[in-house]
């Protein structure tokens, strides 16, 4: 195969990946009301309870010893080069910012990523290999109300709650080395960090881990609803829906960090 | 008093293609209300393909389908919903939701689609499951179930709404022949006491020929013949006779011959 094919086949994959991403994420957003409690019709919102469950809340272990860790990581790193110029407290800067707007969306969307996005697209793909879509549309129900939207909701009200307790935990690694290694107290720490960040990147933050939601929950549903043939197109499916999310998320991470800073929304102050 | 010979579902001049491949050629078949028709078909032979058409699943590229006077390939979805409120399909490994009990798969479709209060719905689940035999095993998940057991629950949730057309999609497929007979005359019985239209589309020549009112046998995306039980066992069409007769595909040494030309001016 030349390369030209090569370039081209793999353009209109992409594009129609995009295509059938965004059909699909309207669909969705359109159903979103009706599963909503009170509003939506009746009994709909105990599958975006059981969705929060499984996305969100078995989610938590996993991404606060992420952030934990790379707190700890960033916060030795900075220092032992922050040392040799006697700036030793900015330690707290670096690890406060770049949990706030950066690390603390990206890594709990790596843990809901790996988690999620496969476990969406072996569910779906599943319902799609044994007929369970199809039986639903044929009663004339909507798999996008019963399936999709439910995890949609999920996703958009819990990978914003754990990104804020993974910064948290990011945060308080950062305190957890300063305690050690300059005996700084709780209180200056705390101080400290809230000079630091402004309100705007807490904004900024959970605005960056809707879209990422967004990303992990459309990709692992539409590989899913992809799923062609036998249950060994499961496997396939889920692998893809990881590797895919997890390359959307940080390539959409670029582009609003790239924003912010052309907006200069990143100044510090 | 609707007419007897009244067609319920109407398929004309129905064409289907995957890429290059015709699956379904210009396919016709009227289903009467009230009666069995079987569709018979080796695999590949595009019945499932038909089924997704007639349930509104896919859309044909030519020909239309009519389904109660609604034309499903260009009515709107509303309508499409509608009409599928009145047919109910029991699909081939039973597509019960895993997640559910069977009671409350059957419970499904009332509760979604219909406004009864709770013990009404319960009353008919378990009228549903009393009328296909598996009143003990409504708190069973499907998972618990054996085969059998998975498509009678399929089935009871079909008849949750008491549609007018029931679809069976392969009903004896990994059966036991015991079972097998069993699901007949369920099947039978829905026709006799509850008076549906059913499809039924197999390729279990035994148990076709036990519940058929008519049979229809598709090939290579045509439909070959449609005829009453007694006219189709004396149909002389080659591939008919073939399949009735269980025997297997020759290939004769002129289209050996042909093949083994066609593949090396492909190579």
């Amino acid at each position: 195969m030349t390369i030209l094919k090569r370039v081209g086949r793999s353009t209109i994959s992409w594009t129609e990946d995009v295509g059938a991403l965004s059909i699909q994420f309207l669909r969705v957003l359109h159903r979103v009301p009706r599963i909503l409690p009170v509003v939506g019709r009746r009994r709909r919102w105990k599958a975006t309870v059981h969705q929060m469950l499984f996305i969100g809340a078995s989610a938590l272990p996993m991404s606060g010893i992420m952030s934990l860790c790379t707190g700890f990581i960033l916060a030795l790193q900075s220092a032992s080069e922050l040392r040799r110029f006697g700036a030793l407290e900015f330690v707290v800067d670096l690890v406060a910012v770049g949990f706030t707007r950066e690390l603390g969306p990206l890594i709990t969307a790596i843990a809901v990523s790996g988690r999620s996005a496969s476990a969406i697209a072996a569910e779906i793909g599943t319902m799609v290999v044994t007929e369970e879509v199809d039986a639903l549309r044929a009663m004339g129900l909507d798999p996008i109300e019963f399936t999709l939207a439910p995890k949609y909701l999920a996703a958009l009200i819990t990978v914003p709650c754990l990104t804020v307790l993974s910064t948290l935990c990011g945060i308080f690694a950062g305190y957890v080395f300063l305690a050690f290694s300059i005996d700084m107290t709780f209180r200056l720490y705390f101080q400290a960090v809230s000079e630091a960040i402004l309100l705007r990147d807490i904004f900024l933050s959970l605005l960056k881990s809707l879209v990422f939601a967004t990303i992990i929950v459309q990709i692992g549903c539409l590989e899913g609803l992809r799923v062609r043939g036998g249950p060994e197109a499961v496997g396939h499916s889920t692998t893809t829906a990881v590797v895919k999310s997890t390359f959307l998320v940080i390539m959409a991470d670029l582009m609003a960090t790239a924003g912010f800073y052309m907006m200069g929304w990143s100044a510090a102050g | 008093m609707m007419e007897e010979n009244e067609s319920v579902i109407s398929i004309r001049d129905v064409s289907v293609s995957y890429g290059e491949k015709l699956v379904l050629n210009r396919v016709n078949l009227d289903i009467r209300r009230g009666e069995i028709l079987v569709l018979l078909g080796g695999s590949g032979s595009g019945k499932t393909t038909l089924l997704k058409q007639v349930l509104g699943l896919a859309k044909p590229d030519s020909g239309t389908i009519v389904i109660n006077g609604v034309e499903i390939t260009s009515c709107s979805e509303d309508e499409l919903d509608a009409v599928r409120r009145r047919i109910g399909v029991a699909f081939q490994a039973g597509a019960l939701f895993n997640s559910l009990s069977v009671e409350e798969n059957v419970a499904l479709p009332l509760r979604e689609l219909t406004c009864l209060a709770d013990p009404i719905i319960d009353l008919i689940v378990w009228m549903k499951l009393k009328a296909v035999g598996l009143a003990d095993a409504g708190k069973l998940y499907p998972p618990e179930l054996s085969g059998g057991m998975r498509k009678r629950a399929a089935v009871a949730r079909a008849i949750a709404l008491d549609p007018e057309i029931l679809v069976f999609d392969e009903p004896s497929a990994g059966l036991d022949p015991i079972v097998s007979a069993g699901l007949d005359e369920l099947i039978l019985f829905l026709k006799n006491a509850l008076r549906m239209t059913i499809l039924v589309v197999t390729h279990e020549l035994e148990s076709a020929f036990r519940i058929a009112d008519r049979l229809a046998m598709l090939y290579e995306g045509a439909l070959i013949a449609v005829d009453t039980r007694e006219q189709f066992s004396r149909e002389t069409h080659p591939r008919i006779r073939q399949f009735l007769d269980r025997q297997p595909d020759t290939i004769s040494g002129e289209a050996a011959v042909e093949f083994i030309k066609s593949y090396l001016r492909k190579s």
